[in-house]
């Protein structure tokens, strides 16, 4: 696709985001909260696709949309009695959000423009193609260097003891 | 592979007479309307047939003869159908969430276009071929659950929440069994793109290349894709001797068709899906070595081979759907959580010791 196109479809995506996140943290109303966050998850995945990072695309929207999202609307459903009406926050939350934020934006910047990026293999990434599932398949379950497979197994430890954690709540009434 | 007729010569024609026509950008950007407006008219020309072949194929099954009425044998009745349901009126229900309740109609059929666009439907045509196809496919599906939920909750009304919260639950459980089975096929060919996949079938269809574990692979995913449509024995969401209608009973006029359109939509690709991984998709039956055989059956048009084995599909979809009555809630997720996945997880582990050996 040519640089303008591009260009055009990230600033569509950017200010899309952007009002649902807004959204998503002034409606009064929880569940529209949560469909606001599913517009930012979807438009996330938007941006990776326009990065052509496919896998990612779709392991947002399997993974966020299509998972934690439905959690969180099962969880308000089944315990606000209505799903409705979040309280309106007092000034000190909000100031305290509105620090949070501000914090959030000039760290993530200062870390994006410091950080110097580093490709395993540069030929793979770069470039108008999508990257081949073998390269991330590799990188997930390889052991070398820049290589994932001792932190995939961790968090799988980690999910595993959350789960047993869950259903010991559940099952003590 | 020789091929009779090829539609990828078509598309590369228009696609080369548009960059002609008006230049590089210019003429993606037509194309990418063009594509969308072909993908909203095949959903919809194939929704009306799905509908009528739906009561028809009901009616034999309850000895009746079904719609016989607009048209010789009733063809046009699901058109009459359409042009009925879009002058309805769309009803304002009383203290319910508008904006929510407008939009969750959306979000499913979104998440079923965006499904649909990736199968292959023919010798090149095929609108999305991510490198992930399959995965993709998984998880733009997980889309419509979302939008059930909000249906459901957003009407303000109590069948419509339990409906959704069964639905809810159904869909998520099933889209387990649904995802392993797919993933035993692609442990069998190695790749997750849909159109490499049909590719490698082109000596033999899987169900017969992958021995039993392909076979059961398609008997779960046929199982557990039948209870993602929410239909035949598993359409305890719109139960409609307890629920009214599920999520959808305070929908009127389009809002409620487009719910009716996604639901045979995702009947039709969950089949083509099948038929895809299993079937070969539109690849024709080839059987190694024996060479006549093969140029005859690459005679019949590689579209024809793909509708009909998804035709073959959405049958085998109906017949269970009329035969069977209707499971428990917890017969449902007894099935789902205690015997199918079980079943397609071993079945993934065949698979690997299969394919290894």
């Amino acid at each position: 696709m040519g640089s303008v196109a591009n260009l055009i479809v990230f600033y569509i995506l950017g200010a899309f985001i952007t009002v649902s996140s807004i959204l998503a943290v002034t409606s009064k109303r929880m569940l529209r909260a949560a469909t606001y966050l599913l517009f930012v998850l979807i438009g996330t995945a938007g941006l990776y696709l326009l990065l052509n990072y496919h896998f990612l695309a779709a392991v947002q929207l399997s993974v966020y949309a299509g998972g934690i999202l439905i959690l969180f609307i099962f969880a308000i459903l089944l315990t606000t009695p209505k799903g409705d009406h979040v309280e309106p926050g007092d000034k000190r939350r909000i100031a305290t959000g509105i620090v949070t934020a501000l914090a959030g934006v000039i760290i993530t910047t200062l870390v994006t423009l410091k950080h110097h990026f580093l490709y395993v293999q540069p030929a793979a990434i770069v470039g108008d193609h999508e990257i081949n599932m073998k390269i991330i398949g590799s990188a997930l379950m390889g052991t070398e260097k820049y290589q994932y497979l001792l932190p995939f197994e961790a968090l799988s430890i980690l999910l595993l003891a959350s789960v047993i954690g869950g259903i010991l709540i559940a099952r003590k009434r | 592979m020789q091929q009779m007729i090829s539609l990828q010569d078509l598309t590369l024609w228009i696609d080369e007479f548009l960059r002609n026509l008006f230049g590089g950008t210019w003429a993606l950007l037509i194309e990418f309307v063009l594509i969308g407006l072909a993908l909203l008219v095949a959903y919809a020309v194939l929704a009306l047939f799905l509908i009528y072949a739906e009561r028809k194929i009901c009616a034999f099954f309850q000895c009746r003869i079904g719609p016989n009425r607009v048209g010789i044998w009733g063809i046009f009745q699901s058109t009459a159908d359409m042009i009925k349901i879009l002058l309805k009126e769309l009803i304002r229900i009383n203290r319910a969430d508008h904006f929510l309740f407008r939009i969750a109609s959306f979000i499913v059929i979104i998440g079923s276009i965006c499904t649909f666009a990736a199968l292959p439907f023919a010798k090149g045509i095929q609108v999305l071929d991510f490198n992930i196809g399959v995965f993709y496919i998984l998880a733009i599906s997980s889309l419509g659950v979302v939008g059930i939920l909000m249906a459901g909750w957003s009407s303000n009304s109590k069948y419509t929440m339990i409906g959704a919260m069964r639905s809810g639950a159904q869909l998520l459980s099933y889209e387990l069994s649904c995802g392993l089975s797919l993933l035993a096929v692609v442990v069998l060919a190695g790749t997750m793109q849909v159109s490499q996949i049909v590719e490698q079938q082109s000596d033999l269809w899987f169900i017969f290349k992958g021995h039993i574990p392909a076979c059961i692979a398609f008997v779960t995913y046929l199982i557990a894709g039948h209870a993602e449509t929410n239909r035949g024995p598993f359409d305890l969401p719109e139960a409609e001797s307890e629920l009214t209608a599920g999520y959808h009973t305070e929908y009127s006029g389009i809002q409620f068709g487009f719910f009716y359109l996604a639901e045979y939509l995702n009947m039709f690709i969950i089949a083509a899906i099948a038929a895809t991984m299993f079937l070969g998709g539109w690849m024709p039956l080839h059987i190694p070595g024996w060479e006549s055989f093969n140029k005859v059956m690459d005679y019949i048009p590689s579209f024809v081979w793909f509708f009909g084995k998804t035709g073959f599909c959405i049958f085998l979809a109906l017949w269970v759907r009329w035969s069977f009555p209707r499971l428990r809630i917890d017969q449902l997720l007894n099935l789902e959580w205690k015997i199918l996945m079980p079943i397609c997880l071993i079945n993934l582990l065949l698979m690997s010791v299969a394919v290894i050996f």
